[in-house]
């Protein structure tokens, strides 16, 4: 399965980035081959809108699934209506997120499960 | 009529203090005189003239509206956006997100299938009605809104032509202030003599002078602080039309919403003077 | 590391005052000024300037006089009335289109439209922010340009500097001065703070202002505190908000009395706790102290 991870740094050993809109990186892969490539997120000092637009990058990247920290109302609007499946609250490695991933360990979030604007200040 | 802003630098200098109180004197001197609070984050010159409200109005701003009959999926509605507001997925589905809009309608212009249209969106409401002699309008911006400067504009469509208008802008030097100068005669700036009543009063001169206003000052709380303040302003040749003491009572007065015009009557006079000074400087015109 | 954000619905309640105070209190902090419309702080605090950066607070259209042909177009899409026709004559007319970057809401919709590609669009400088030295340790500031925009996005960007300065540095604490009101900015200040603390008044126009910014601090989640500056000028609305404070289940940090060393210490450059040593000292220090069992208390239960 394809899925997205948002990430502090471009490999695999980087942290999860607690935040969706701001995340640094999105390193999305397939949890198969483990063939993995980062996608610089131009939306991190957006004005505004930066959960909807990095929603959009994720949605076009084709991933079927994000694995992050928080992500607000806003990025799960907008994910949700693509289909795309949300795990929340991960932490540790990008590596640990993906295994965790693949062993069914993660619980699918059923909602935003931070408001607008949380990743603004970290 | 003249339009007159009472502005300031930083907040608490005594801004509304010094607008509603003017208005009242205004008021009572049988001119005719309307009050608006255009801090609509944090109106408080109600709290001082205590109006009856006669009529309430909620302000909408436009957000566009999708019709996914006749949306083809192209896409560039997204594409155009650059607030993020509105998000094309795949074929007609297309998410709208009203708090981001900035309404510049570039999602309809370029929309081929003529699929988007405006909708109202409610940003805030806006009060009207009387306070003894004065004319009182105020907006109030709702909870999570953000369009400051659209609720301002429409407050201060409310300004009536035979009327003296005595607008309280809100502090600082950001766009909801430009919003709230643009287009008045007069700004009074209102500050302290204090280090940082100087620093805000320099950014304060810096746009009114970038707008091209016509000013002066207005020194609240004089006594207290440093004389920094007049040095300043003589140094820019920059007229102090109206200085307040610092007197405690004023400081009392004021905690419980009372005008210094009617409780403290030996101040009332100097609000009479700055009117006298706006009807020369209005006589100039 | 824990932040605490120090806000006032209204302004000249004091904020700034106690936030120099409390860098002054602090073991090891890093100081912000997200109040970057009227940053005050640095007159208390004197920083030394160690890094200069240019902010851009987002783009902004801009004609190119040479190639405008004076269709109009420009106007006839611009939603902000942010387009006219004084703009100088060039080989073709004798006015062009030109737009005023105060009015220029930087949507783009006019550079799209544009038939001859005659609209530039560029990152606007709005204005600059710096990492400083303080006596207090290190502070991240900002200065916006006259009649800029405060989108909220500098305000974020001052709180994730500082943020990362203490991380490097392994301080434990950051001490930020919020930004006034209920928009954009303030929202930006306070967003995934650990601790927020109002700075009120005993007045009608304080309690208020404090109704709307608890309002706004609920509906993000941010635990608050309330601490009362001046609360002898009217006893009966110091209880009073006192009251609401607790029904709302905020914490109470304490009284401040009406002063005028507190503005004293301000013409010498100095903070209450540095200038005085007089009751407002103490009251400070004791709203400081409870700011941090709060803080800690929080830690314990996580």
């Amino acid at each position: 399965m394809k899925i997205a991870i948002t990430s502090m740094g471009e490999s695999l050993d980087s942290k999860v980035d607690p935040r969706f809109g701001r995340a640094a990186f999105f390193l999305v892969g397939d949890t198969e081959t483990m063939d993995f490539s980062a996608i610089r997120n131009e939306n991190v000092s957006a004005g505004g809108g930066a959960g909807t637009s990095s929603a959009k990058t994720v949605i076009d990247s084709g991933a079927e699934a994000v694995v992050t920290g928080n992500c607000g109302p806003n990025a799960e609007r907008t994910l949700s209506a693509a289909g795309v499946k949300l795990y929340v609250g991960v932490t540790g490695t990008v590596a640990e997120a993906i295994d965790l991933f693949r062993n069914g360990k993660l619980e699918e979030a059923e909602g935003p499960n931070v408001q607008s604007h949380s990743g603004t200040g970290n | 009529m003249m339009k007159i802003a009472i502005a300031s630098g930083k907040g608490g200098t005594g801004k509304t203090t010094i607008a509603t109180n003017l208005a009242w004197v205004v008021g009572a001197s049988g001119r005719k005189v309307q009050y608006l609070d255009c801090d609509v984050e944090e109106p408080n010159g109600h709290i001082f003239l205590k109006p009856t409200i006669e009529k309430t109005r909620v302000v909408t701003v436009d957000v566009p509206e999708v019709d996914s009959d006749k949306c083809t999926g192209c896409g560039e509605c997204g594409r155009i956006c650059r607030y993020s507001a509105i998000i094309h997925i795949r074929d007609s589905n297309v998410l709208i997100f009203e708090q981001l809009c900035h309404s510049c309608g570039g999602c309809l212009r370029v929309c081929l299938a003529d699929a988007i249209s405006w909708k109202p969106l409610a940003i805030g409401d806006i009060e009207t009605g009387k306070a003894g002699d004065v004319g009182f309008v105020h907006g109030r911006l709702r909870i999570g809104q953000v369009r400051t400067p659209s609720l301002i504009g429409e407050v201060k469509r409310c300004i009536q032509a035979d009327s003296l208008a005595i607008i309280d802008v809100p502090p600082g030097t950001s766009c909801p202030v430009v919003e709230a100068l643009r287009g008045v005669d007069f700004v009074l700036l209102v500050t302290e003599p204090t280090p940082f009543g100087l620093n805000d009063l320099k950014l304060a001169v810096g746009l009114v002078r970038e707008m091209g206003l016509a000013f002066a000052v207005a020194v609240n709380r004089c006594g207290i602080g440093n004389d920094a303040v007049e040095k300043y302003c003589r140094g820019e040749n920059i007229d102090i039309i109206l200085r307040l003491p610092d007197d405690r009572r004023i400081a009392e007065a004021y905690s419980s919403g009372q005008m210094i015009a009617d409780v403290l009557t030996e101040h009332r006079e100097k609000f009479s003077e700055l009117h006298e000074f706006i009807n020369g400087a209005s006589a100039k015109m | 590391m824990k932040e605490i954000v120090v806000i006032s619905g209204k302004g000249g309640t004091g904020k700034t005052s106690i936030v120099a105070s409390f860098a002054a209190l602090a073991d090891s902090a890093v100081l912000a000024d997200c109040d970057v419309d009227a940053a005050d702080l640095h007159l208390v605090l004197e920083p030394n300037i160690r890094q200069t950066h240019d902010f851009s607070g987002g783009k902004q259209a801009g004609i190119i006089t040479a190639k405008c042909f004076g269709c109009g177009r420009c106007e006839e899409v611009c939603n902000f009335g942010a387009v006219s026709l004084t703009g100088p004559g060039n080989d073709v007319v004798e006015k062009t289109y030109t737009i005023d970057p105060i009015s220029c809401e930087g949507c783009g919709v006019c550079v799209e439209f544009c038939p001859v590609d005659a609209i530039e669009f560029k990152d606007v400088v709005n204005g600059q922010w710096f990492v400083s030295d303080t006596r207090f340790g290190p502070m991240v500031h900002a200065q916006l340009g006259i009649a800029q925009e405060n989108s909220g996005k500098l305000v974020s960007l001052i709180r994730k500097e500082a943020r990362r300065i203490a991380e490097e540095q392994g301080r434990d604490m950051i001490i930020v001065d919020g930004s006034p009101g209920i928009g954009c900015p303030v929202i930006a200040s306070i967003s995934g703070a650990d601790l927020v603390l109002v700075v009120t008044e005993p007045t009608l126009s304080g309690q208020h202002d404090l109704d709307r910014v608890i309002e706004l601090t609920a509906h993000f989640g941010i635990p608050t505190a309330v601490c009362i500056n001046k609360h002898d000028i009217n006893s009966q609305i110091t209880e009073a908000i006192e009251g609401q404070a607790c029904d709302k289940g905020l914490s109470l940090v304490g009284r401040i009395d009406y002063d005028q060393a507190v503005t004293k210490a301000q013409v010498a450059a100095k903070s209450v706790v540095e200038y005085s040593n007089n009751n407002v000292k103490k009251q400070i220090v004791s709203v400081w102290e409870s700011a941090l069992r709060i803080l800690n208390n929080k830690r314990e239960q996580k």
